[in-house]
């Protein structure tokens, strides 16, 4: 597809309706704060543990198990890209919360290699989020958090933890490894909450 | 991909005198010392990460926000700066 002058401009402009300070981009810039975890499907597994220390444990073949949900979400990077309608499949955070019995507020992710970022239980659910394994059409790639990612999309893109591995469920919050340098705890992209303090 | 720690040069100038890249760091996961110029490093964005090559702990972070630095070396043990 050719974007003519006039469709570029308009979203340059932000009349397309992206953030404030944010630009649109058409790639999908890889930004990363260390190696790329090699993870196999086979030693993938995903595990939510609640406050109470109650563990369930999801492997790839359960996952596949789940309902499938498609979203197409828009992505805004605290780096000020913005990529629009990119079209995703997993699993609903809904559907792995079903049976999970918790109180706790907050939530930390955590993901193979050691990243972490914390966010509120409640953006995890009501449609919000998901774990997704297939971007446009293919198996997610390893430079974009596969086998699989959290999705995320009302939040900024550093809390879609890539390779994500767990969610440990928090009845008092904590900052993750960017919320705990500078960061801001919630990143909202529509109210520019890039820093603390933002 | 890793940088190397003499990328670090930049960043670290305009919070300290010394130059730091010339270092030794003390990983605070695996103990091994190596000078911060030959840390693995990452970024610029969303910030600079430098990993220990020995054992891929992170070492020290750097955030530049647009009124603040963040400085973060919890994952280094100790820092010998050469006077
Ligand atoms: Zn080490």
């Amino acid at each position: 597809m050719t974007l003519s002058p006039g469709f570029r401009g308009r979203h340059r402009s932000q009349a397309a309706g992206l953030p404030p300070g944010q630009y649109l981009t058409t790639d999908f810039p890889v930004l990363s704060a260390g190696p790329t975890p090699r993870i196999s499907r086979e030693r993938w597994e995903f595990t939510i543990r609640t406050e109470h220390q109650v563990e369930h444990r999801w492997s790839w073949s359960q996952l596949q198990q789940l309902p499938v949900q498609t979203p197409t979400v828009d992505l805004h990077c605290v780096t000020k890209w913005s990529k629009l309608a990119t079209s995703w499949r997993g699993v609903s955070l809904d559907d792995l919360f079903a049976g999970v019995d918790t109180a706790a507020e907050f939530a930390m992710v955590h993901s193979f290699g050691g990243y972490t970022t914390n966010l509120p239980v409640a953006d995890l659910l009501d449609g919000k989020a998901w774990i997704v394994h297939t971007y446009e059409g293919a198996d997610l790639h390893p430079e974009h958090g596969g086998p699989a990612r959290l999705l995320v999309p009302h939040l900024y893109l550093w809390k879609s933890a890539k390779w994500v591995r767990g969610i440990e469920l928090m009845v008092q919050n904590r900052p993750g490894f960017w919320e705990g340098v500078g960061y801001h705890d919630y990143g909202d992209p529509w109210r520019e909450q890039r820093y603390q303090g933002d | 991909m890793a940088l190397d720690g003499n990328t670090l040069a930049g960043p670290l100038s305009e919070l300290f005198a010394v130059d730091v890249t010339a270092a030794v760091s003390r990983c605070a996961g695996c103990g091994q010392q190596d000078a911060v110029a030959d840390l693995l490093v990452y970024g610029p964005d969303p910030g600079w990460v430098a990993r220990c090559p020995g054992c891929d702990s992170v070492v020290l972070r750097i955030v530049r926000g647009p009124s603040a630095v963040w400085l973060d070396l919890h994952g280094s043990a100790a820092l010998r700066i050469p006077l």
